[in-house]
């Protein structure tokens, strides 16, 4: 696979480490089912067949964390951004 | 028909037109005790376990391609149960038992070999872990043995010691581990779970679940409505997308797992080999070809397709260990939908939908888990209570913290 | 020198694209033949009149040549011996050079005699999936038994006898259009794309471009078609923007346009040239993909067609036209085709006797060629053809003497590549082929691959393509002025099977699939063409069914009464033809498998005489063996001594560093680590926790305060990259409002260990007079920057891993080999001694400091008694996650010390942990031994573990049970720290 980092181009995706999920975001601490909402947080995965927003760092490029849009059936990719711009948990 | 080698013979001379196939083609009936999704080696086993230990034979098998089409006919074929922690290993060795008279069990030839799975290793910290490994095995009563390099290469000569960047301190051997050939796994079960009854029903996908009341009472399938008393899931690879359709939400990212096999060679390489440096392992098939794999890509992927970047890991880490491979030549290469779950171990439990039952996530791992699950998930569906050696294997052990993490790594499915 | 027509019988007088000035001397099976530059192994062969080159799989049956290309399934030989032998190589495949060593397989004792022929004989016994119905009783005789016989018939070729001499390479291209074969479709697309100023690479797995140009008596422009692809190509070989690879087959399809290419770089000569690979696998990142490959000849079903002398009508061609050898002198033609016409000609052209043309079809106009309306519907012979059976329209039987039969069933697209995305291949029952169907983004199809059979429509395609890849690249470009084409004829109704056949009808000649084993498949109930593939192994040989598989659907749709449509394909994957293994590894073999790392003093530990050991990517100083040292227990005792007694040096260096800085950097700090940071002065260090948001321990440090809003964080070795990494994660994805910056410094600064009651002195003597180091000016877990007394710049701090008054000393890292030396030199008086890992390891455990083993990633604060450190007054990573239930239980094993209560006995980590007097099984186990090490201080062995409510059962007898190494140890447990629990040697 080829991702296009904003940073430096088009890139093979052996550069990059792989986080997955990107949808998700870290629960509130203090809320009172926090245990609960951290589980989900950390377990529970949507998993779709299709469009899926994820999270890969360029780690042997430019260190940025990215936000990528692929199809999980067709591997092709949309919309890459960073992931600092969604503006945290 | 009984096989045998009088049959075989017998048919021999009658131009082998008298074989009958190996199991019907039938219409789904509207109700089933018990339907399971998904007829690869999990699901077929669990149907034939339910007929055979508990009786339930008013039992379907949905199969949305053909028998034996998903990851029981796209794996390494390794069978073994040299596992680290007590959840997992009397599961594992139950399974390894079960493999071990399946042959007769199911009058199927799966070619069960148990010529022995070694697990290298490269520095005193690997080796430590491999040791608390062995012991555990030993206490669970599983057969396990340390060895020094000299030990290593009495059983493989041929693996370079001389000239490698992480030279073979030694090894953990399992005797008893081996391959089977993994087709013959699927038809067999099917095979024998036909004869019991079991309706095998291919080219029939699940679209829906129907839930009343809190409780799954049937699937609508592209072959009409199929009603359950239970529904068991095994459908691998793709349980998030079906466990989905009862609005469930699972611990699992699907992954992609390429392997490989080479042209057929003469005999040289004996039993299972992996390299503890590196990503790769390696069995030679009965029919000569080097069987051969390693990581995952490492990202979430449905397409049963991998990328070259792994394809070159895998053979880097077959040429430190074999350099005598260098002109073998890579024949096939294959990539199946693993269920890679957050703690890289599998799932046989109730769900939260009554009458739902999950068999799920058995990452990279599932085909030697193939009898035992099906043994475990049949009885489950029959007393709905999990079997004993499954009982580690709960869905709320996440929430809980009651992992069941070999690895240590953590709710990171590609590193496991 | 020997004359080419006495050796070579079957080679024609003129023609051809061999050269006849340069013979080449070769071996096949012990015999020297000759053949001539630009022949091929197999080619070579036919011009000498060898037709028997090779024994199927199961049979055993004598098989000769089937192809020209790589599509053959029975010329398969071991070429090469010794460490080079390279089993199941195709002859046709094989560039001849001078010196070839070649040897027929799988065969015993001879390729004309082989024993294991008398399995023909149990044909019947031998069906399909056969073995899945029997050699299952007695159980145990499988492993004893069945299965090594099986074994040792099995396989094809022997491997190499050792370590693979030759190199191999990996690299990278990047192209506007990638063209796949360079037959008339590709080269009328490169030049296309040439001409319009496209980066082009043009691929041909021949040495020899031009594709079916170079096999055909056809003529382009009234010139021969070899004549016409020359010129494309050094027209070619001219435009700056193009490249053309030979020998170079791409092998996969893989996303986003990047393709696997395997160059054959030296294979064509009897080893490489010094310094240079054998071959070279390419990764080609393309914006467009043009597919030219061509198309394979399918075989026709028909008795015994699997016999010597039975080849396809296209190879045939090949041999007569380009390689100028005949493959037989009275010669019968079958084919369903108007090709058997024209190669009833080019026979005739090349002086064979062509005794029929035998065609299903009515039989169209005259050649000179008796032609025959019918079928062939046996071939006879015993190692090599004789003659065949035809059975005629009208119903009458001939037999026909003859030593070549060639046969053509029409075309399949080598589509491979269109399907490697999950693309199925589509129908065209136009054409009785499948065709690419839904191609992977950025490719397109020409050619004969597309269906387009005659040279004028692959010329005409390839110019197409390259329009539209130019067009989509907003490059304007001119269609290319295409050569006229002598007249074509490509009508064709296949026939697919021979009705009423006799004998063995071999649909994968290869692994002697016959057409009764697709019935008994389908029989069985393996009706999905994937059932019947891998039941009957159809399609599963080493040439990946190329010339068998769409014969082998066309059969199971005829017996299930589907439609070949609706039967449909088996999936295509990767790679395309079967590829060396030591290409796909390329450098990463042997000591360069993965890339080593180095500390900057690495030479001067070399000159210690240091033992290395592997830490990840590092190669670290285990122990410093001195002469008298029987093992290295005595080292090590040495080493620990020394440094517990007057000090000792470590190379710490591969610890992660990381730089944090940032008005924030504090409260970054807060949610990282369990503990709590703002307390932290400047100039003073911390121990700091670091837990993975599911609660588990993830790594430990310390973290040191620099300035105001600056600290430097350290890491463990084995976690120096994933600490990083995560931090990041924190910081763009979880907290972008922070604001930090932070840069790992891992490499940038050697650091040091100085450890042991005289290292103050020793650090007195190398730092800058002005820097007070005293008790009060630089007490323990004091921080700061420095100079030394030659002006390098240091950071001291005063941190302890041993549990010794101790200092670790940061520097450049350029200065580090410079700087130990100096430590070294200052310390002699002093008796410093350099100490090596395994006394690191030993001093830790004797203080109870947790490491890697204990890290596992399965253990919590709690379990490692770190509980009382997880801040209540804060969130951070982890925090709630690690407050569940399960997590805190006092259940859990947690950590403890452990000593042998024989003082003389030895015990492992790895073992696990009974009661005394318990049977050891599973239910027993209560923990294990995550460390252990032989203690100099104490004079024994001691360890760390984790037991079930450890800290609760100090002063507790248990037994240490370790199978594996076969030993039983009695433990006493106690706390962990061993050496100096109330600290005061680090404070003095």
């Amino acid at each position: 696979m080829r991702i296009p980092c904003p940073h430096c181009g088009l890139r093979g995706h052996e550069e990059f480490a792989y986080l997955g999920d990107a949808t998700l975001r870290r629960p509130d601490p203090a809320a009172p089912d926090a245990e609960r909402a951290f589980a989900e947080y950390a377990y529970r995965r949507d998993n779709p067949a299709g469009r899926h927003r994820e999270l890969w760092y360029h780690a042997q490029g430019c260190g940025t964390w990215l936000v990528v849009e692929r199809d999980t059936l067709t591997h092709e990719i949309g919309r890459v951004t960073e992931a600092r711009e969604q503006g945290g948990s | 028909m009984r096989y045998s080698i009088f049959s075989v013979l017998r048919q021999a001379l009658a131009g082998n037109r008298g074989w009958a196939p190996a199991w019907r083609e039938p219409e789904p009936k509207r109700h089933y005790d018990v339907v399971i999704v998904g007829g690869g080696g999990h699901g077929l086993a669990t149907a034939y376990y339910l007929a055979r230990v508990h009786g339930v034979r008013n039992v379907a098998v949905l199969e949305k391609n053909y028998v034996g089409s998903g990851n029981v006919g796209r794996n390494t074929t390794i069978i073994r149960s040299n596992y680290l922690l007590p959840g997992n290993i009397p599961f594992y060795e139950w399974s390894l038992k079960l493999w071990e008279g399946l042959e007769q069990e199911l009058n199927y030839n799966a070619m069960v070999s148990q010529r022995g799975v070694l697990n290298l290793f490269h520095t005193e910290a690997q080796r430590d872990l491999f040791v608390r490994r062995g012991n555990s095995m030993r206490m669970h009563g599983v057969d396990a043995e340390l060895l020094d390099v000299a030990g290593v290469r009495r059983i493989a000569p041929f693996l370079d010691f001389d000239n490698a960047r992480f030279p073979i301190r030694g090894g953990l051997l399992q005797a008893r581990g081996g391959t089977v050939r993994h087709d013959a796994v699927a038809w067999g079960y099917a095979r024998a779970a036909d004869r019991l009854g079991v309706d095998v029903i291919q080219q029939c996908e699940v679209t829906g679940i129907r839930v009343e009341a809190g409780a799954a009472v049937g699937l609508e399938t592209t072959r009409g409505y199929i009603g359950a008393g239970r529904i068991g899931l095994a459908c691998a690879g793709n349980s998030s997308r079906v466990a989905a359709l009862a609005g469930l939400r699972l611990p699992i990212e699907s992954h992609v797992l390429q392997a490989f096999v080479s042209e057929g060679l003469k005999p040289v390489i004996p039993g299972v080999i992996t390299f503890g440096a590196g990503h790769f392992y390696v069995s030679q098939s009965d029919k000569g070809g080097l069987v051969f794999g390693g990581d995952i890509d490492g990202y979430n992927s449905y397409a049963q397709r991998g990328n070259l970047p792994t394809v070159e890991d895998v053979c880097e880490g077959g040429m430190a260990l074999m350099p005598f491979l260098g002109r073998v030549r890579l024949l096939r290469s294959w990539g199946g939908i693993m269920d890679m779950s957050m703690d890289g171990s599998p799932i046989i439990d109730r769900t939260p939908v009554g009458r739902l039952y999950l068999n799920a996530g058995w990452c990279y791992g599932g085909f030697k888990a193939t009898p035992a699950s099906g043994w475990c998930f049949a009885h489950l569906l029959a007393r709905d209570e999990p079997h004993a050696v499954a009982r580690a294997y709960r869905l709320d052990r996440f929430a809980e913290g009651r992992l069941v993490d070999e690895k240590g790594q953590g709710p990171f499915p590609n590193r496991h | 020198m020997s004359g080419g027509a006495s050796t070579q019988p079957r080679r024609l007088a003129s023609g051809g694209a061999i050269d006849r000035s340069q013979p080449l001397e070769f071996r096949f099976d012990g015999r020297t033949y000759t053949g001539y530059a630009g022949d091929t192994l197999a080619s070579a062969l036919v011009a000498n009149g060898v037709r028997l080159l090779g024994r199927s799989f199961k049979y055993h049956r004598p098989r000769g040549l089937l192809c020209a290309g790589p599509e053959e399934p029975n010329a398969l030989v071991e070429l090469r011996d010794g460490a080079r032998r390279e089993p199941n190589t195709r002859a046709t495949v094989v560039e001849l050079f001078g010196g070839l060593e070649a040897a027929s397989q799988n065969r015993w004792p001879s390729l004309a005699f082989d024993v294991l022929a008398v399995n023909r004989w149990l044909g019947p016994v031998f069906a399909a999936g056969f073995y899945y119905k029997t050699f299952m009783w007695p159980a145990a005789f499988w492993e004893r038994l069945y299965e090594p016989l099986i074994r040792r018939a099995a396989g094809l070729g022997r491997i190499a006898t050792g370590p693979d001499p030759d190199g191999y390479e990996k690299s990278y291209a990047f192209c506007d259009l990638l063209v796949i074969g360079a037959g008339p479709a590709g080269l009328a697309a490169a030049l296309t794309a040439g001409r319009a100023g496209l980066r082009v690479l043009l691929i041909d797995e021949d040495f020899l471009p031009g594709g079916r140009l170079n096999a055909e008596r056809q003529l382009l422009d009234g010139r021969p078609a070899r004549e016409w692809a020359a010129a494309a190509v050094a027209e070619l070989g001219s435009l700056p923007s193009v490249r053309l690879m030979r020998r170079t087959t791409v092998v996969g399809c893989y996303d986003h346009g990047v393709y696997g290419a395997l160059e054959r770089v030296h294979d064509h000569r009897p080893a490489p040239p010094p310094f240079e690979p054998r071959q070279r696998l390419w990764r080609i990142a393309c914006r467009h993909c043009v597919l030219a490959s061509g198309a394979y000849e399918r075989p026709l079903l028909f008795g015994d067609n699997d016999l010597p002398g039975v080849m396809l009508a296209g190879a045939v061609r090949t041999y007569a036209n380009r390689f100028a050898a005949l493959a037989g002198r009275r010669a019968v033609v079958f084919a369903d085709n108007d090709e058997g016409a024209v190669t009833a000609a080019d026979l005739v052209a090349a002086g064979a006797d062509v005794v029929a043309l035998v065609d299903p079809r009515t039989a169209p106009g005259a050649t000179g060629v008796e032609r025959i309306a019918g079928v062939v519907r046996r071939a006879i012979g015993g190692q090599g053809l004789r003659g065949v059976e035809i059975l005629a329209a009208d119903g009458s039987v001939r037999r026909i003497a003859c030593d070549l039969l060639a046969m053509s069933g029409g075309w399949s697209p080598a589509l491979q590549l269109t399907a490697h995305h999950g693309g199925r291949p589509r129908w065209d029952d136009r054409l009785g082929t499948f065709l690419p169907g839904t191609l992977p983004a950025g490719m397109m199809v020409a050619g004969a691959a597309n269906g387009d059979f005659t040279t004028e429509a692959a010329l005409a395609a390839g110019v197409r393509a390259a329009l539209a890849a130019a067009a989509a690249l907003g490059h304007a470009a001119a269609p290319v002025a295409l050569p006229s084409v002598s007249p074509e004829s490509v009508g064709h109704r296949p026939l697919w099977e021979v009705a009423g056949t006799r004998g063995k009808c071999f649909v994968d000649f290869q692994h002697d699939v016959a057409v009764t084993d697709i019935e008994l498949a389908e029989r069985e109930g393996y009706r999905a063409a994937e059932h019947m593939k891998r039941y009957t192994t159809l399609g599963m040989a080493t040439d990946q069914g190329k010339t068998a598989s769409l014969n082998g659907l066309a059969v199971l749709a005829a017996r299930t009464g589907r439609s070949i449509a609706a039967t449909g394909t088996t999936t295509f994957r990767p790679p395309v033809v079967p590829v060396a293994i030591g290409a796909l590894a390329g450098t990463h073999r042997g000591r360069d498998f993965r890339p080593l790392r180095l500390t900057a003093a690495h030479a001067w530990a070399v000159e210690q005489g240091a033992i290395f050991m592997e830490t990840g990517p590092w190669l670290r100083a285990q122990y410093f063996p001195r002469p008298g040292e029987p093992t290295w227990l005595e080292s090590v005792t040495r080493e620990v001594n020394a440094t517990r007694q007057a000090v000792g040096v470590c190379d710490v260096s591969t610890l992660g560093k990381i730089d944090l800085q940032g008005p924030d950097a504090c409260e970054f700090l807060e949610r990282l680590y369990v503990n709590g940071w703002r307390t932290l002065a400047v100039g003073r260090a911390r121990y700091g926790l670091m837990l993975r948001e599911d609660g588990m321990v993830m790594d430990d440090g310390t973290v040191s305060r620099l300035g105001e809003h600056r600290y430097l964080i350290t890491t463990t070795t084995a976690n120096a990259v994933a600490v990083f990494q995560h931090m990041q994660w924190c910081h763009q994805v979880l907290w972008p409002g922070l604001d930090v910056q932070f840069v790992s410094v891992s490499d940038q600064w050697a650091q040091y260990s100085v450890a042991g009651p005289r290292a103050r002195e020793l650090l007195r003597a190398v730092v800058a007079a002005e820097h007070d180091l005293s008790n009060e000016a630089f007490p323990y877990m004091a921080a700061g920057t420095l100079r030394l007394r030659d002006d390098t710049v240091a950071r001291l701090f005063r941190i302890s891993f041993s549990g010794e008054h101790a200092y670790e000393i940061a520097v450049p890292a350029r200065a580090g080999e410079r700087v130990v030396r100096m430590l070294m030199a200052a310390g002699a008086p002093l008796g410093v001694t350099p100490y090596g890992l395994e006394a690191l390891g030993a001093m830790r455990i004797e203080k109870g400091h947790v490491a890697g083993n204990e890290l596992s990633g399965q253990t919590t604060a709690h379990d490692l008694g770190f509980g009382k450190m997880l801040s209540t007054k804060k969130d951070y990573i982890g925090a709630v996650l690690a407050r569940r239930a399960a997590l805190t239980d006092p259940d859990r094993p947690r950590l403890v010390g452990l000593a042998p209560v024989g003082r003389g006995d030895r015990f492992g980590a790895g073992a696990h942990l009974v009661r005394r007097g318990v049977e050891p099984v599973a239910a027993a186990d209560e923990g294990y031994v995550t460390s252990a090490a032989f203690s100099p201080t104490l004079g024994h062995w001691i360890g760390l573990g984790l037991l079930r409510r450890g800290p609760e059962r100090h002063g507790e007898r248990v037994v240490a049970f370790d199978p594996l190494r076969g030993r039983r140890t009695e433990l006493e447990v106690r706390d962990p720290v061993f050496v100096d629990p109330a600290g005061e040697r680090l404070r003095v």
